[in-house]
């Protein structure tokens, strides 16, 4: 009898778990696909309605948080390991420099008449990817912390200063400011935010020649360093799963966090109805009085490999095809993205990456040589933010170390 | 031996070593002596669904003659060595003609990235080597005269740190000393400083990195050590113990000695293994405040952009230093050994 039940429970999980990723037609006979990207719940979704496609010889991926450290030595070869890769505008550029991927006009032309044009990503006329999702940071508070204080949801970065610093002296939280800052990408990303907010300008006009250390750089470090006076003294080891976790720890309340991320902070998994329930998301900051958002636009979409049989392209971008397509938005998937696919319905979480779109955000800088400031920025500031340098010292530490990496891979002579 | 049968006897291992080591560093050293080509930056128009941009790529027909052309790219000679971000030769004779001191000279040279990883990596490994050799040595000795039933049970949890991975262990270590964690909230009490967090100050943080690297190689010493105790003479203790000799004495001149040429080759492997220290940078997220020359490469093929050449140069200076660290133990081994064979 009981035996009987627990079978029968078990035979509707595995009905269950099958209807998720419900083998779709899409017009494939044979063919390879292989998808390397980067690992959250939307790019999930995409990777496992693609696998789902009928006809393919052969459907795997390999979604992790180090996809950038191996997309491209697993597209260089021939046949190239992966069919597609799953880029945001950064890391689509190493993969252009290098010159790996499919221009994709004949297979739009052939197969993709159907995708909106502005989920092409064009370069130099050509279609080189295909874009699904935009992203973008911005405020995340607390509700409840900031009524408690009869404050309103900072605006700019003055603004969250304050307001920490009335948080402070409340004594409501001891470290009220949260922040992806471990140094290295994260606190690379930080400055260019901060930087671009401050009307900076990355290179000298036209050139691959760094220009940040100016009056914009050095305020650009200070608004870091005076942010990092509010957070938890161990800021420069806190990526963003960590400050998500302090987030949900309840011991933080403001952040500028990736639009991606504040899903799971809102949901009511591993944390309790004060922080969930009063996690709200706001346009992203401005700085110095400045118009521009002190943040960058992102979106995220797949490629095709360069070195892959026709066909294993045209199944790869059929299965990718299906993989965005109207077809996926669920009530489970609609909120994991701000999605750019038809039938997308925004929800309150979203709303921080719209204010972030119509606020006119720059999106990312997609420069060939931009991968090598990102390094030097995350491997230079930590030293300043730790009063161990000068801004000055810190930012000519920043260009001294870009130039000599952007002269050996020939940018400048 | 014959020398026919000496010959087939290391062929396969002459094989391996050459196929997945020498080879390997030779391709290593190329690497390092090229740069990357000139780029044909040519400008185009980026369009995506948050509109158009003007903005620069590379002129990939002109590469792929480039490439074709010299598949290595430029020859840069001994460049990549010299520039600021390896040894930085042109840098520092600046700091050495204008630095008002030799406190600011080191201050100003540790600025630098290839020596400031220098400076940790160096601290680490007589730091930690000596540490690991002593603690391994007085722990085999405190289980070697433990009762024999217990001796088991005793070995198998001395080696536990050895045998946990090094990213894991340094993982239970890095939540263990968050200001929230166990060792974290213990020192603040110790100390009576509610700021105090290890993972924010640099000396502390490389205390911290110590203190795993002798943890994680102390079992390596006490295994080796505990195996060269069973072999000590019995006569020879028992002798010295007719003689008077205290438990220290037995230890001082009959263990010790006996247990020199294992002490050789601990140390030498410790020294080369600290040399490379590289999995408590990562885990514990110390690039911050302490950076070696294996987390230098890994952070030059990390990037978005890779940087295979300086990675390769910083390769061949860990390959020198490594070198250059154990020439004196190599040199005292051969003295000792080598002209007896």
């Amino acid at each position: 009898m009981n035996l009987g039940k627990i079978l029968m429970t078990g035979s509707f999980l595995v009905a269950a778990s099958a209807t998720t990723t419900m083998a779709a037609e899409c017009g494939i006979t044979d063919g390879r696909l292989s998808i390397v990207g980067n690992e959250f719940p939307a790019i999930q979704t995409v990777a496992r309605n693609a696998q789902a496609c009928e006809g393919l010889g052969e459907a795997k991926a390999n979604l992790t948080a180090d996809h950038q450290k191996i997309n491209l030595a697993g597209m260089q070869g021939n046949p190239a390991e992966y069919t597609t890769a799953i880029v945001a505008n950064s890391s689509i550029v190493a993969l252009i420099n290098e010159d790996v991927l499919r221009p994709l006009d004949d297979l739009v032309a052939a197969f993709g008449q159907d995708i909106p044009k502005n989920q092409l990503i064009t370069i130099n006329g050509q279609v080189m990817a295909v874009a699904f999702m935009a992203n973008a940071q911005h405020l995340v508070y607390r509700k409840d912390i900031l009524e408690q204080i009869g404050m309103e949801p900072p605006t700019t970065y003055e603004g969250l200063l304050e307001t920490a610093e009335k948080i402070l002296a409340e004594g409501i939280l001891e470290y009220p400011v949260g922040g992806a800052y471990m140094a290295g990408w994260n606190l690379a990303q930080e400055f260019v935010n901060m930087y671009i907010g401050h009307g900076g300008e990355f290179y000298e006009p036209g050139t691959a020649q760094v220009s940040i250390n100016n009056e914009a750089g050095v305020a650009t470090l200070e608004m870091l360093k005076a942010l990092s006076e509010y957070m938890n003294p161990d800021y420069l080891t806190h990526d963003s799963n960590a400050t998500s976790a302090e987030w949900e720890a309840g011991n933080v309340a403001l952040m500028n966090m990736w639009g991606s991320r504040t899903g799971v902070l809102m949901d009511a998994e591993g944390s309790t109805p004060e922080v969930y329930e009063n996690t709200m998301v706001g346009a992203p900051m401005t700085v110095a009085g400045g118009g521009t958002p002190a943040s960058t636009l992102w979106w995220d979409g797949w490629t095709v490999a360069k070195n892959i049989s026709d066909e294993d392209a045209e199944a790869t971008f059929k299965a990718m095809k299906q993989g965005i397509s109207p077809a996926i938005l669920s009530p489970e998937t609609m909120g994991e993205a701000v999605w750019m696919i038809d039938g997308y319905e925004p929800a309150p979480v979203n709303e921080g990456v719209f204010s972030a779109i119509s606020m006119q955000t720059p999106p990312y800088p997609m420069l060939p040589h931009h991968g090598l400031l990102h390094t030097a920025l995350g491997d230079n500031i930590a030293d300043f933010l730790q009063g161990k340098e000068s801004a000055q010292q810190a930012l000519s530490d920043i260009e001294d170390a870009y130039m000599t990496a952007a002269r050996e891979k020939g940018f400048i002579n | 031996m014959k020398h026919s049968a000496f010959f087939w006897f290391v062929l396969p291992s002459a094989v391996a070593m050459l196929l997945f080591i020498f080879f390997p560093i030779i391709s290593v050293v190329v690497q390092s002596l090229h740069s990357a080509h000139e780029q044909v930056i040519i400008e185009v128009e980026n369009c995506g669904p948050f509109g158009c941009t003007t903005a620069t790529a590379i002129d990939q027909s002109a590469t792929a003659a480039l490439r074709e052309d010299q598949p290595l790219g430029r020859f840069a000679g001994l460049e990549i060595y010299k520039d600021r971000n390896h040894l930085a030769v042109e840098q520092v004779g600046q700091i050495w003609s204008d630095s008002t001191g030799i406190g600011n000279f080191i201050d100003r040279l540790m600025n630098l990235p290839f020596y400031k990883a220098m400076g940790f990596t160096l601290t680490f490994t007589f730091v930690v080597t000596p540490l690991t050799i002593v603690l391994g040595f007085i722990v085999a000795v405190a289980v070697n005269s433990a009762a024999k039933a217990i001796r088991g049970p005793l070995i198998f949890f001395s080696l536990l740190p050895m045998m946990v991975t090094p990213l894991i262990g340094s993982l239970i270590l890095f939540w263990m000393v968050d200001a929230r964690g166990i060792l974290g909230t213990a020192l603040r009490w110790l100390a009576d400083d509610p700021g105090l967090s290890v993972k924010a100050d640099t000396g502390l943080m490389w205390i911290m990195l110590m203190v795993y690297g002798v943890w994680h190689s102390a079992p390596f010493a006490f295994i080796v050590y505990y195996a060269g105790l069973q072999t000590v003479n019995t006569d020879t203790l028992e002798a010295a113990r007719i003689d008077g000799a205290s438990r220290w004495q037995q230890i001082r001149h009959v263990v010790i000695p006996h247990l020199l040429p294992l002490t050789t080759f601990i140390a030498l492997m410790q020294l080369m293994d600290n040399f490379r220290v590289f999995e408590p940078i990562v885990s514990f997220n110390a690039s911050a405040h302490a950076t070696s020359l294996s987390w230098a490469i890994y952070n030059d093929l990390g990037g978005e952009t890779q940087q295979l050449s300086s990675a390769a140069a910083t390769s061949v200076l860990t390959i020198i230093g490594v070198a250059i660290l154990l020439s004196p133990v190599l040199i005292r081994t051969w003295r000792d050994y080598g002209k007896a064979a």
